[in-house]
C-alpha cells in the first residue's frame, strides 16, 4: 500500500526532467519534499542514490532512490492511486511510451546539439536533424482529445512538456529555430491545451529566468574558442 | 477473437532477439517473418507498421502494431499476463528493471557499437566504457542466477542478446570477457539453457562473420 512517508525528490530548478518528476506527484496529490541540488556541487545524498548517473531527478520513496525521469513518472503512477497517468490498455500504453522514447531519443538530442554543441557546423547539422524528427513527430502522431489520450493530462503529455516549453526558450537564446506552434499546428493545439492546464501551470519555471539562464550557457560556449 | 501474432525481425539484431525471447518466454503462438536491414527495400508491411522508424522489431498483434524492443517486451508481458512474469509486481522493483533496461539499451549498446565500427581513440574509448558498463551489470546482478531473480525478466531479456554479439567485440576490442567479467558469462551460458533463449540467439561466429562484412560495407578498415 502506498503512503505518503518519506517522499523527497532531488532536483534543480529549471530542469525539464525534474518536471516531469513533479507534475507527476502534484497529479497524484502526493506531499513531497524538495530538495534542491548543485550541478556543480552534487551533495552525497544524490552521488549516493544515483551513483550510475550522478544525475536529478532522483525521487526517494522511504529512502529508497528511483532515477530517470520517465521510470519515475511510471512509478509514480503504479504507486500512488487517482488520476492515471498511463493508459490502461497495453496497446495504448505501447504508444505513449513510443512517443515518449521518440521524443527522448530523436527529438531532444538533436535539439541540445543545436543548442550547445561547441562547433557551429554541429548545431547547424543538429538543427537540422531536429527539424526533421519534428516533421515525422507532427505527421505521426494522433492526439486524441484535449490531451495525447483524452480528457486529463497522461504518460506522453508529460514527456513532450520539454518540447512545448523548454524548446521554444532553449532556442530563442541559441539564436536557431526547430519548432513554433504554428510551424506544426497540430502540435501547437496540444502544446496550448498542456500549457493551460493547472497542475502544469504549477510546475513551470518562470520563463525569464530559464531564458537567462540558457543565455547565459550559449554564450559561454559561444566565448570560449 | 483469434489471436494473430506477427513479429518481424532481422536475426543478428540484439533489438529483434529481445522480442522474439518475450514471445517465446510467454509461449504465444507466432509467425516470425525475416527483414533483411541490409536491403534497403524494406518490405511494404515493415513500412506500413512501422512509418516511423521503419526498422524492426515489429510486434503486430491482431494488425496492430507495436515498435522499440524494450515497449514490445512490456506489452507482451502485459498482455500474455498468465505466465512467466518478465517484470516484478512491486513498483520498485519494476522500476529498477526499467533503469536497468535503459541502461543496457543506452550505455551499453552505444558503448559495444563504437568497439566494432571505429578505430584508434574512439575504440578503446568505447571498449573502456563497455568494460565498465559489464562491471556495473555483475555488482547488479550479484548472487542471483538471473537479474530477474529466480527466473529471466525484463534486464535478462534486454541484456542476453548481447551475448550473440560477444565474439565481434572481444576480437575487434582486443580482450576477453570471461576474464574482466566472469559473472556476466555465467550468466549468459545460465540464460542460454533456456530454451527462449537458446532458440533465440544466433552462433557468435555467424555473427562475427556478418560483423566483417558490415565493416567491410560501412568503410572501417
Amino acid at each position: 500500500m502506498a503512503t505518503n512517508q518519506q517522499v523527497k525528490l532531488l532536483g534543480f530548478a529549471g530542469s525539464p526532467f525534474v518536471a516531469r518528476a513533479e507534475l507527476a506527484l502534484k497529479l497524484k496529490g502526493v506531499q513531497y519534499e524538495y530538495i534542491q541540488e548543485s550541478l556543480t556541487n552534487k551533495s552525497d545524498l544524490l552521488l549516493k542514490s544515483n551513483p550510475v548517473h550522478k544525475k536529478v531527478p532522483v525521487l526517494l520513496h522511504n529512502n529508497q532512490p528511483i532515477c530517470e525521469s520517465l521510470v519515475i513518472v511510471e512509478y509514480v503512477d503504479e504507486t500512488w492511486t487517482g488520476h492515471p497517468i498511463l493508459p490502461s490498455d497495453p496497446y495504448h500504453r505501447a504508444l505513449s511510451r513510443f512517443w515518449s522514447r521518440f521524443i527522448e531519443d530523436q527529438v531532444m538530442p538533436p535539439v541540445f546539439k543545436a543548442a550547445w554543441n561547441p562547433n557551429k557546423q554541429e548545431r547547424v547539422k543538429g538543427a537540422e536533424e531536429a527539424r526533421e524528427a519534428l516533421k515525422i513527430l507532427d505527421k505521426e502522431l494522433k492526439v486524441n482529445g484535449k490531451f495525447f489520450n483524452g480528457d486529463s493530462v497522461g504518460f506522453l503529455d508529460i514527456a513532450a512538456l520539454i518540447i512545448f516549453y523548454w524548446v521554444p526558450i532553449i532556442q530563442e537564446a541559441s539564436e536557431f529555430n526547430v519548432y513554433s506552434g504554428d510551424k506544426y499546428p497540430k502540435l501547437g493545439k496540444w502544446s496550448q491545451e498542456v500549457l493551460n492546464d493547472p497542475v502544469v501551470k504549477g510546475v513551470l519555471p518562470p520563463r525569464d529566468v530559464l531564458l537567462s539562464f540558457f543565455k547565459a550557457r550559449f554564450q559561454s560556449i559561444v566565448n570560449s574558442k | 477473437m483469434a489471436n494473430e501474432v506477427v513479429l518481424l525481425g532481422y536475426w543478428p539484431s540484439q533489438y529483434g532477439m529481445r522480442a522474439r525471447i518475450a514471445v517465446e518466454e510467454k509461449g504465444i503462438p507466432y509467425e516470425y517473418k525475416e527483414e533483411d536491414a541490409w536491403n534497403y527495400d524494406r518490405s511494404p508491411l515493415l513500412l506500413e507498421m512501422n512509418p516511423v522508424h521503419k526498422k524492426t522489431p515489429v510486434l503486430i498483434h491482431n494488425g496492430k502494431p507495436i515498435c522499440e524492443s524494450l515497449i514490445v517486451i512490456e506489452y507482451i508481458d502485459e498482455v500474455w499476463n498468465h505466465k512467466s512474469p518478465l517484470l516484478p509486481s512491486d513498483p520498485y522493483d519494476r522500476a529498477q528493471a526499467r533503469f536497468w533496461a535503459d541502461f543496457v539499451h543506452r550505455k551499453v549498446y552505444g558503448a559495444a557499437k563504437r568497439i566494432w565500427t571505429t578505430k584508434g581513440e574512439e575504440r578503446e574509448g568505447g571498449k573502456k566504457e563497455f568494460i565498465e558498463c559489464m562491471k556495473l551489470l555483475e555488482q547488479q546482478l550479484g548472487e542471483k542466477p538471473y537479474f530477474g531473480g529466480d527466473n529471466l525478466g525484463f534486464v535478462d531479456v534486454a541484456f542476453v542478446p548481447f551475448y550473440s554479439w560477444f565474439q565481434v567485440y572481444e576480437k575487434f576490442g582486443k580482450f576477453n570477457m570471461e576474464a574482466e567479467c566472469p559473472n556476466i558469462i555465467a550468466w549468459a551460458k545460465r540464460c542460454l539453457k533456456k530454451e527462449s533463449v537458446a532458440k533465440t540467439l544466433p552462433d557468435q561466429h555467424k555473427v562475427y562473420d556478418l560483423a566483417i562484412w558490415i565493416r567491410k560495407k560501412l568503410g572501417v578498415e
